[in-house]
C-alpha cells in the first residue's frame, strides 16, 4: 500500500521538474564515469541472472527434451527405474490445486479488499491491513507443518466424511478420507495466496479516483452501490491482475503443498485422493535423481513451471499497470 | 428497489466483506495459537544452545540450524544487497534509453519465478561445478530471491528523494557519484532499510531453494563449502519424520522462525514510520 503512494509522488515529481542531473559533458569526471559504470553493471547483473537462469534451465532440460519431445507433456507414466517420464500427473495436480485455491481465495480476498478499501470504518483499516501483511509473511514450511498436524486430521475426521455423505454422488467427493490430498493442498494454498490477492486488490481499489465515488454518491447511491457500480467496474482489470498474481504464487508454491498433498503421481478426479505437483516432485526427488536423464526430466518440469509462472505473472502485471496507467491519465 | 431495501443490502454487504476480511486473518491467529500451544514448551535454553539429539533421546536443540540460517541469510545479504541497492539507484537515476526498462521488467519477472526453480538454478550454477552441496550455494539461491525485491523497493524510494536536494548539491560543484552516495542514499536510508528487511524476512523462511543447495546438516558446519543446517530445512525434516519428539521440536522451530520473521517485519514497518514521512 505504501508503494502506490510512492509511485504517485515519484511520477508527479518527474513531470513537474527537469531531469535531476544535468547532462553537461564537462561535469563528467573520472569518478562519475566509473560510478555510472558500476550502476550499469548492477543493473546488467539482473539481466544476466534472468538470461542465465533461462539458459541453464533449457540446457539442463535438453537430454529429457531430446529423449521424450512432446510426449513428455502427454504421458502420465513416471517410472524412474525404467526411465519413462511423463509430466501429466504433476501438471494436473498443480493446475487442480491452484484452481481449488483460487475458488476459495478469490471471494475472500476480493471481499476483504473491498472491506479494507471501501466499507470499513477508518480505525479498522490500518491494523487489519497489517495483519493481512503478516499472513503473507508466515513461511511456507510453517503452513505445511500446520497442514500436516492440524488441517489434515480435521479434514479426515470431520470435513471429508461430512462432504462424502452429502455430496458423495459427485465424483469430486468420493473415496476414502485420507486427510492429506488435493483438498488439503487447495485449502493451504488458498490461505497462502489470499493475502496477496487482498493486498494487490486493495491497492487497485485505492488507485480508483475519488471522482468516481463522488459521482455515484451524489446520485444517491449507497456505499455498496458506489463500490459495485463505480469502483469495482473501474478497477476490474486490476483485480483480475491481482487474482492472476495469486495464481502465479499458487502454481510455484512448494513446501506447504509438498507436505500435505500426499505425493502420489496419479491423475484422480476426487479431491480426497492424494496427488502431486510440479514443484513438489522437484522438491522430493531432485536429490534422489540417480541418472542424468532422471535429473534432466525434473529440470524440464522446472522449466515448464518457469514458463507458466512467468506468463501468468507478466499478464497479471500488465493488467495491474493498466489500472494504474488509467488513473494517471485521469489525474493529468 | 425501495430505499429501505437498498440500505439493507448495503449493511449486509458491509458485514459480508467484513467476514471475508476476518476469514483472511483467521488462519494467522489459528496458526500462531497452535504454535504457542505446541511449541512453547519445547523452546528453552537447550533449544538455542544444543545440537539435535538422535531419535529417542530427550532434549537437544536446533542451535546449528539457527546459526546456519543466520549465516545463510547474512551471506545472501552480503551478495544481494550491494547489487540490489546499486541496481535500484541505476533504475531511478539512469538516463539510459532501453536498459532500465528491460531491467525493471526482468526484476519483476525474477520476483515471480518460483523459489524451487531458483534452487535448480543455484544447483547448476554452484553445486555442479563445486561437486558438493554447500552453504555458499544456498546463499546464492537466497541472494537471487532477495535481489528483485531490493532492486524495486530501492528504486521507488530513491525516486522519492526530492530533485531540489540533488540540484542543491550539484550546484555546489559536487560530482554526481558523491551526490548519490552522500545526499541521495542517506536521504532514502529509512526506506531502503525497509526494503532490505522485507527481503530478509522473505528469505529467512525459504525452504525449497535450500533443499538441494545448502542441503541441511545435523551437526555444526565446519566450512562454508560444506552442507549447512537451516531452520526451515530442519523444521521440514522433523515434520515429515514419524517421531513424536521430533514433531515437538518442529513446532518449537516453527515458533522461533516465525518469531524471527515477525520481528524483522515489524522492524521494517517501524523504520518506515520513523523517518520515511520526512522524505515525502
Amino acid at each position: 500500500m505504501a508503494s502506490s503512494a510512492v509511485h504517485g509522488v515519484g511520477t508527479a515529481a518527474g513531470l513537474s521538474l527537469p531531469p535531476a542531473v544535468p547532462t553537461c559533458a564537462a561535469h563528467r569526471n573520472l569518478g562519475d564515469r566509473l560510478f555510472r559504470l558500476l550502476l550499469r553493471a548492477a543493473g546488467a547483473t539482473v539481466l544476466l541472472l534472468v538470461v542465465g537462469l533461462a539458459v541453464e534451465m533449457i540446457v539442463g532440460a535438453m537430454p529429457a527434451l531430446r529423449a521424450f519431445g512432446w510426449r513428455f507433456l502427454v504421458t502420465s507414466v513416471w517410472d524412474p527405474v525404467a526411465e519413462h517420464f511423463g509430466a501429466v500427473p504433476f501438471v494436473y495436480g498443480t493446475l487442480l490445486s491452484s484452481l481449488l485455491a483460487l475458488l476459495i481465495a478469490v471471494p475472500l480476498g476480493v471481499g476483504a479488499a473491498i472491506y479494507l478499501a471501501e466499507l470499513a470504518p477508518g480505525w479498522v483499516r490500518p491494523p487489519v491491513a497489517f495483519l493481512v501483511e503478516l499472513v503473507a509473511a508466515v513461511p511456507s514450511v510453517v503452513y505445511g507443518l500446520w497442514g500436516i498436524f492440524v488441517l489434515s486430521p480435521l479434514l479426515r475426521t470431520w470435513v471429508q466424511p461430512a462432504l462424502g455423505k452429502t455430496l458423495g454422488f459427485l465424483p469430486l467427493f468420493q473415496g476414502p478420507p485420507y486427510g492429506v490430498g488435493m483438498l488439503a493442498a487447495g485449502i493451504v494454498l488458498a490461505i497462502m495466496v489470499v493475502p496477496f490477492i487482498t493486498a494487490v486488490s486493495r491497492e487497485v481499489l485505492l488507485a480508483v479516483p475519488n471522482s468516481q465515488r463522488e459521482a455515484a454518491l451524489a446520485l444517491g447511491a449507497t456505499r455498496w452501490e458506489t463500490t459495485r457500480l463505480a469502483v469495482l467496474r473501474y478497477g476490474r482489470s486490476g483485480i483480475i491482475g491481482a487474482i492472476l498474481l495469486g495464481l502465479g504464487r499458487a502454481l510455484g508454491e512448494t513446501m506447504a503443498v509438498t507436505m500435505v498433498i500426499g505425493n502420489r503421481p496419479e491423475v484422480a478426479l476426487s479431491l480426497f485422493a492424494p496427488g502431486y505437483t510440479m514443484a513438489s516432485v522437484i522438491a522430493n526427488e531432485f536429490t534422489e535423481a540417480t541418472s542424468d536423464l532422471y535429473l534432466s526430466a525434473l529440470i524440464e518440469i522446472g522449466l515448464l513451471l518457469l514458463v507458466v509462472t512467468v506468463a501468468v505473472n507478466a499478464l497479471a502485471r500488465l493488467l495491474v499497470w493498466s489500472v494504474g496507467g488509467a488513473v494517471k491519465a485521469v489525474r493529468e | 428497489m425501495k430505499p429501505a431495501g437498498r440500505r439493507v443490502v448495503n449493511v449486509i454487504m458491509a458485514w459480508l466483506t467484513a467476514l471475508a476480511a476476518g476469514a483472511v486473518i483467521l488462519p494467522l491467529l489459528m496458526i500462531f495459537g497452535f504454535l504457542l500451544f505446541q511449541g512453547a514448551s519445547a523452546v528453552n535454553v537447550d533449544f538455542f544452545t544444543h545440537l539435535p539429539k538422535p531419535v529417542g533421546e530427550d532434549g537437544g536443540g536446533m542451535a546449528n540450524a539457527i546459526v546456519g540460517s543466520l549465516v545463510l541469510v547474512g551471506m545472501a545479504a552480503g551478495i544481494g544487497l550491494p547489487i540490489g541497492i546499486l541496481g535500484g539507484v541505476y533504475l531511478a537515476e539512469s538516463r539510459d534509453r532501453r536498459l532500465p526498462w528491460v531491467v525493471r521488467f526482468l526484476a519483476d519477472v525474477l520476483n515471480g519465478v518460483p523459489s524451487i526453480v531458483v534452487g535448480i538454478f543455484a544447483y547448476t550454477l554452484v553445486v555442479l561445478p563445486m561437486r558438493r552441496f554447500s552453504a555458499f550455494a544456498g546463499a546464492v539461491a537466497l541472494a537471487v530471491i532477495m535481489l528483485p525485491i531490493v532492486v524495486r523497493t530501492s528504486e521507488e524510494i530513491v525516486r522519492l528523494v526530492p530533485s531540489s536536494l540533488r540540484e542543491a548539491a550539484l550546484a555546489l560543484g559536487i560530482p554526481e557519484w558523491k551526490v548519490v552516495l552522500r545526499v541521495v542514499l542517506p536521504t532514502a536510508r529509512a526506506g531502503i532499510i525497509t526494503g532490505v528487511m522485507v527481503a530478509v524476512a522473505r528469505v529467512a523462511g525459504e525452504t525449497a531453494p535450500l533443499l538441494f543447495t545448502a542441503f541441511g546438516n545435523r551437526f555444526w558446519h565446519q566450512r562454508l563449502d560444506q552442507p549447512i543446517a537451516a531452520l526451515p530445512l530442519q523444521i521440514f525434516a522433523y515434520a515429515i519424520a514419524p517421531y513424536d519428539d521430533w514433531h515437538r521440536q518442529a513446532w518449537a522451530g516453527a515458533l522461533v522462525l516465525i518469531g524471527m520473521v515477525f520481528v524483522v517485519s515489524l522492524a521494517a514497518r517501524l523504520a518506515t514510520r520513523g523517518r520515511f514521512s520526512g522524505v515525502r
